[in-house]
């Protein structure tokens, strides 16, 4: 093949070689490149066929999705026995409380949304407005939950269970150690030696101390640290104990994203005449909390799951709440359909969570737009 | 050589007998320097030799030890206040940049002026725009300093100290991180804000910058100011061995 010559300075920019880009190019490059990589590619196709068809069979086809109990089940089908599931899914979700008030617990629910709307999308549309909504949110769904006050009736906390319950713990640890987080952050590289020291104890002593010891303090021994007469129910005792303890995790992710920042974007804030508030505000926390959004969902995302502990302490989460249903005769041996149910819920909400944090990355990545 | 007529014998820095310490190590050995209102001072000097921490003492990027500086007749000392009352009046542009990588060029511009002089936003943009057209990017304003090149990043980084309305602009090597066809236009954004009067204290190995705009030169090496002299003289009849031996070593390659 003859190449065709042109004068210096005049070369044309020419397409990539047919195969090499596209869809073609990337199943050759990455599914077919040789031999042994075909077959493998073949062989995991016809695997994979197996296999799913299987699985899905299980989940749904060959699934029974009401029945008595599961005798009545088997009688049906052989797949899975999901009745488990709907006969019970009022309690997996509102634990025991009340049927009746069940809707305040769906209104708080869905107002969540809104309320952290603003929070997670900056650029959302009347976001002032609704950001005097998230402020008033956290009252608003207490006197919904708790009830006690404009007439609703007062629900015990020990009625409490199930998936509301997680999402009721996981919100308020994440919500509540964000900010902590920072604050021990801030104070671990303080110049102060007194808020330093503080800082640190507080930080070491949260992550040297297993989660489970330090819910059986908040069970049994917190009243003991706090003042006299301070009376805290045991839910909040718990979301205490999760917001310290997942807190130490963020301050320390949070260091290493300010330690990240470079020498220099302290000297140009110095140099602006910038004190030590407004460094922290503009410069640091900015880009420090960018580079630790993956460590701070990471702990997220870790405080949602370890919720699952509370039933050491006797509160009845999803996971208690299955174990109920399975020590129910009707139902007895379904802890594959139970369990999985379970682990589909914390599923879908951390892998949001994931999501959210990648979508949060790339947008504020102001390196390549 | 523009001839500079901004220069009075007003004095806005003096720095008397002063030392400074690196732990053990005495990076600075008793320097005195006057800078008058509008001079235009190049430092000039080996790696090591203690300019760029001499002109990160006139803002307390470092902290001296021994000795006084004065810069419009406030004491630097541990003083906050007056720290951060000398540190608005004084710009600073640094050899690597430091602009801030999350905020727009407009954002790093207006900053420091809406949060340590209280200038209405509006103002601050306006300002900020003003001096983007004058380095010559206000089409950049809204790129985030990623997006730019360095040479650009280096006049952001200019514009957005001159939003400070300083009095004195301290360049700490503005144009040793960048490309050679990149170093011409930090050099004339450099060479117009002289000709507007701004006092100028420049650590900088270019030399023609230097017999171009300079009032005086500065040659230090290992802690000390060898010499100073216009820089006529400077640079035809150099006194020191060491001046001599720096001189022929960066001029003739």
């Amino acid at each position: 093949m003859s190449e065709k010559t042109y004068k210096p300075g005049n070369y044309p920019d020419l397409p990539p070689p047919p195969g090499t880009v596209g869809v073609y190019g990337w199943i050759r490059k990455n599914l077919f490149s040789s031999i042994s990589n075909s077959l493998l590619t073949i062989l995991s196709v016809v695997l994979l066929y197996y296999l799913i068809d299987g699985i899905i069979g299980w989940f749904f086809f060959d699934a029974v999705f009401d029945a008595d109990s599961k005798i009545a089940c088997r009688k049906i089908d052989d797949g899975a026995c999901w009745a488990v599931i709907t006969r019970r899914v009022g309690q997996f979700v509102y634990g025991f409380y009340p049927e009746a008030e069940r809707w305040r617990i769906d209104i708080t629910f869905l107002t969540m949304f809104v309320a952290f709307a603003p929070l997670l999308y900056p650029d959302i549309p009347k976001r002032k407005w609704l950001l005097y909504f998230s402020v008033f949110y956290p009252f608003f769904a207490f006197v919904l939950i708790m009830g006690g006050y404009f007439g609703l009736q007062k629900i015990e906390y020990s009625l409490f269970g199930g998936f509301m319950l997680t999402v009721i713990l996981g919100v308020c640890g994440i919500v509540c150690s964000l900010p902590l987080g920072i604050l021990l952050a801030l104070g671990r590289q303080s110049n102060l030696t007194v808020v330093r020291t503080l800082s640190v104890c507080f930080i070491e002593f949260m992550r040297g101390v297993p989660l489970i010891t330090l819910l059986f303090v908040a069970s049994s021994m917190l009243n003991y640290f706090l003042p006299p007469g301070t009376n805290f129910s045991i839910l909040v005792r718990v979301i205490i104990m999760f917001t310290f303890f997942s807190a130490a995790y963020i301050a320390e992710v949070i260091r290493g994203g300010i330690q990240a920042i470079p020498k220099g974007q302290y000297e140009a804030a110095d140099a602006l005449g910038m004190n030590y508030w407004q460094k922290t505000r503009f410069i640091t926390l900015p880009q420090a909390l960018k580079i630790s959004i993956p460590g701070i969902v990471n702990t997220f995302i870790g405080l949602y799951k370890d919720t699952t502990l509370v039933v050491v302490i006797g509160l009845l989460d999803p996971l208690g709440i299955g174990r109920a249903a399975l020590a129910d005769t009707k139902w007895n041996g379904l802890s594959t359909e139970t369990y999985l149910f379970v682990a589909l819920f914390f599923f879908v909400s951390c892998f949001a969570m994931s999501r959210y944090s990648l979508w949060l990355e790339n947008k504020l990545n102001t390196d390549k737009k | 050589m523009v001839v500079n007529k901004n220069k009075s014998s007003k004095p806005v820095i003096e720095i008397k007998e002063m030392h400074k310490w690196f732990g053990n190590f005495h990076v600075l050995k008793n320097i005195s320097l006057g800078v008058n209102q509008g001079e235009r001072i190049v430092i000039c000097g080996p790696s090591g030799s203690g300019k760029s921490t001499l002109i990160r003492c006139m803002n307390r990027l470092e902290v001296h030890q021994q000795g006084d500086i004065i810069v419009n007749n406030v004491e630097l000392t541990g003083d906050l206040k007056n720290l951060e009352v000398i540190r608005s009046d004084v710009g600073m542009v640094f050899q690597s940049f430091n602009l801030f990588p999350h905020l727009t060029v407009l954002e790093n511009c207006t900053l420091a002026p809406i949060w340590v002089k209280k200038l209405p936003k509006k103002e601050a943009e306006e300002l900020a725009m003003e001096l983007l057209t004058r380095v010559k990017i206000p089409e950049q304003a809204l790129k985030y300093p990623g997006q730019l090149s360095g040479g650009q990043q280096q006049r952001v980084a200019i514009a957005r100290s001159l939003c400070m309305q300083p009095k004195i602009m301290l360049f700490d090597e503005p144009t040793s991180a960048l490309d050679p066809e990149m170093i011409k236009e930090v050099l004339d954004t450099m060479i117009e804000l002289a000709e507007t009067g701004m006092t100028m204290l420049v650590v900088t190995h270019e030399m023609g910058f230097a017999k171009k705009v300079a009032d005086s030169v500065i040659f230090m090496d290992e802690g000390e100011i060898i010499e100073q002299n216009d820089p006529k003289n400077f640079f035809n009849n150099p006194k020191n061995d060491r001046t001599k031996l720096f001189l022929s070593q960066i001029l003739n390659h």
